[in-house]
């Protein structure tokens, strides 16, 4: 599989519910970010964890987040600080043009 | 995000999850060999590093507290070792009580 997602696009990260072995931390579910860098493949540790094979691979990304984004008014560090997570390609949905 | 259930270890951002203690300490004995029988575990392709993480993240959220880093380790390695059918439960505890006889502990 090829990536779907390239630097600078923006993403939203599901907020699905999703229970299991997720590697996606609760504080960016639901969140607008960016994505900051193409990781690779990797397998699925959602799969791993419970003994599958992790295949197929996942795109996996560096996605970039606004502080503030995330936390709001409890942010008290300076203007565009940013956060950076790994997220796996099936937690991101494109974000932009006439979706946004 | 309200709609998350978020599992014990994902504690990023909770509100009621205090500084981070971050003072350095001498890993002790039981602590090394906690690390090293994981790493044997890993070795022989008995479990990988995300069945060692969800083993752990399926404690009782009580009992997550309750344990520090390496112990979580050790209750995760036993979760797997059972599940596999490598050790049973009984196994286990009747080792830790021949020890505990051994070497005194309470």
């Amino acid at each position: 599989m090829t990536a779907r997602f390239q630097r600078g696009d923006r993403v939203r990260v599901r907020a699905n519910g999703q229970r299991g072995h997720i590697r996606t931390p609760g504080y960016v579910r639901g969140k607008t970010g960016w994505i900051e860098a193409v990781h690779g493949e990797f397998r699925n540790p959602e799969s791993l964890a419970y003994g599958g094979d992790g295949l197929p691979k996942r795109a996996l990304y560096l996605v970039a987040f606004d502080q503030a984004d995330l936390w709001g008014r409890r942010y008290r560090g300076a203007e565009g600080d940013r956060l950076t997570v790994d997220i796996f390609e099936h937690w991101l949905d494109p974000v932009g043009g006439d979706n946004d | 995000m309200d709609d998350e259930v978020r599992a014990v270890h994902d504690r990023g951002g909770r509100p009621d999850a205090g500084p981070i203690d971050r003072t350095e300490h001498q890993l002790e004995d039981w602590e090394h060999l906690a690390e090293g029988i994981s790493g044997a575990l890993s070795a022989k392709g008995i479990r990988c590093t995300d069945e060692s993480r969800r083993a752990m993240e399926s404690l009782p959220p009580d009992v997550y507290e309750s344990l520090k880093y390496y112990e979580r380790w050790i209750a995760g390695a036993e979760i797997i070792l059972i599940e596999k059918g490598i050790l049973t439960r009984e196994e286990i505890d009747a080792k830790v009580a021949e020890l505990d006889q051994r070497w005194g502990a309470g």
